[in-house]
């Protein structure tokens, strides 16, 4: 479904008179379709980028200039209110306009196509489209379609890859690092784009993961949720999950799949919410990442939500500076030369020459 | 197009005598080191401010504080570049609030540097002045700019272009004149 990655192609360094960054060594973006298709040097190169972000966080006045006149289309056909303002919020930092499409209001209720609406959206000219879908490889299959840079915020059951750079960026400024790691998973891993994110993502860091949650919820086939040779397993209950674990991912229980007779909320609630005391099986100091919107006393207890080791209100901060590196990144790219036009929907990237 | 060395415009210790130059400047213009701060820009104003600091730490035997700016997100040529340029981190650890800055950068030329430098420092705060020092002044301003510290002054056509390199990034110290040809 997510193509891989294009072969990098090395171009020319050009030396300005002025403040020429001489070995600056850049990737260039078309899409951010998946965390898939991305390698680690990619990855390391986005969260570098995300750093001078955090630190526009911290200023008196956070407004910049620098995409002043460019205007990045919010097109969210599927209900969401983090991610979206999360993108304005990048958006508006550094100083672009955004146009918003929600699902309520769209003419996709009146039933127009997919590619109709999105191609509307794009006959207004912004530069950037930013997609939410609930079908997997929707924003893929946008992509192909238009000129215009695309960012997946969520495709499905697919991928959601700017949650997975944004946890990676929280773990690697927690903890120094984030390679090797031991990384649990609990709750809805088969319905989560997050999980299939953050598993692509720390895999290529050679992390090993344990999922855990109700047996409906765990993927069957696990060697097809990660990279290759990724050592994901199957853990019975918490005890065993948490041991030796250094990041712990706590996954929105989705309310409406409650009603799935099998599973009644209080033993979730028994079985796999994550409490202070299931927390001391874990490392001393482990991470607890959430990608919200968290329901305190079903998937994790409110003591646990609310303390130290938990990274959920900085993931909050890190994901606007993430999002803001990439609409930087691929804001800065020119329409598509037609040549190569066979590779449009990749991740495509160049290294220039080092000079 | 080819670029040829055309002369050495500073050896080491020239730059080393310039930079102790500016240093004592720096301090005797403004009455002492109280208050003073230094702003490196990236990439080469960041060694010369280091240095600056450590001279006019052997001159008063005080701290000077020295940030880090880099101006990349306030360039005005971003929507021009095919690219956009790799961005570097800023470290600027104290209050610009009511300091009186100095600005450090390797060559002034068109200004436009100068120019987004001041805004970034104006996002951080309000500092009481900001003043410049440059290595080298080679002309051409673009921009209604000009340093209050300069180490050389040097005539310059368009072609022609200035490079500072300095131990710390280009494991090599001289500045030299090279040129553009076809």
């Amino acid at each position: 479904m997510n193509p891989a990655a294009a072969a990098p192609v090395r171009q020319g360094g050009t030396n300005t008179a002025e403040n020429s960054p001489r070995d600056g060594l850049t990737y260039r973006f078309r899409n951010l379709l998946g965390m898939e298709p991305l390698t680690a040097e990619q990855i390391v190169f986005l969260l570098d980028q995300s750093k001078p972000m955090q630190e526009i966080q911290r200023h008196p006045l956070k407004k910049l200039a620098t995409l002043r006149g460019k205007s990045v289309a919010l097109a969210f056909f599927e209900p969401s209110t983090r991610t979206r303002i999360s993108f304005a919020t990048a958006a508006s930092r550094l100083g672009a306009d955004s146009m918003n499409l929600q699902a309520e209001s769209s003419s996709l209720k009146k039933g127009e196509s997919l590619l109709d609406t999105v191609h509307t959206l794009d006959a207004m000219k912004p530069d950037c489209i930013v997609m939410r879908h609930s079908s997997s490889g929707a924003a893929d299959f946008v992509a192909r379609h238009l000129e215009i840079p695309v960012i997946n915020a969520g495709d499905g059951t697919h991928e959601h890859p700017t949650q997975g750079l944004l946890d990676a960026l929280t773990v690697r400024d927690r903890l120094g690092k984030m390679d090797g790691l031991n990384v649990t998973i609990l709750g809805d891993i088969q319905h989560s784009r997050v999980a299939r994110s953050d598993i692509h993502l720390l895999g290529k860091f050679g992390c090993r993961f344990k999922l855990c949650g109700p047996a409906m919820w765990l993927p069957r086939e696990l060697e097809q949720i990660g990279p290759p040779g990724c050592s994901i397993r199957r853990a019975s209950c918490m005890e065993e999950a948490l041991v030796d674990a250094d990041v712990i991912i706590v996954l929105r229980v989705q309310q409406e799949r409650m009603n799935e007779p099998a599973l009644p909320m209080d033993e979730y609630v028994m079985l796999y919410q994550l409490t202070e005391e299931r927390l001391k099986m874990a490392r001393p100091g482990a991470l607890v990442l959430h990608p919200g919107p968290m329901i305190r006393g079903l998937e994790i207890d409110p003591s646990v939500a609310d303390g130290p080791q938990s990274c959920v209100l900085e993931q909050v901060t890190n994901g606007v500076a993430v999002r803001m590196a990439l609409l930087y990144l691929l804001m800065g790219t020119p329409p598509e030369e037609p040549n190569v036009s066979d590779a449009a929907h990749e991740n495509r990237f160049y290294r220039p020459n080092v000079s | 197009m080819r670029v040829v060395e055309k002369s050495q415009l500073m050896s080491a210790t020239e730059i080393d005598r310039t930079l102790q130059r500016l240093a004592h400047e720096i301090v005797e213009k403004s009455g002492g080191t109280k208050n003073l701060a230094l702003i490196g820009v990236r990439r080469r104003g960041v060694p010369l401010s280091q240095r600056i600091a450590q001279a006019m730490r052997e001159i008063d035997g005080v701290e000077v504080p020295v940030g880090t700016l880099d101006i990349t997100l306030y360039r005005d040529d971003l929507s021009k570049v095919a690219a956009h340029p790799v961005l570097q981190s800023s470290d600027i650890v104290f209050s610009v609030d009511d300091k009186d800055l100095i600005l450090v950068d390797d060559v002034l030329y068109t200004g436009r540097t100068v120019r987004a430098a001041m805004n970034a420092l104006f996002d951080l705060g309000r500092p009481r002045s900001v003043r410049l020092c440059v290595l080298i002044d080679r002309g051409h301003r673009q921009m209604p700019i000009e340093a209050s510290f300069v180490g050389r002054m040097v005539q310059t056509s368009d072609t022609e272009i200035i490079e500072v390199r300095l131990r710390e990034v280009d494991q090599e110290e001289r500045v030299v004149l090279v040129d553009r040809v076809e």
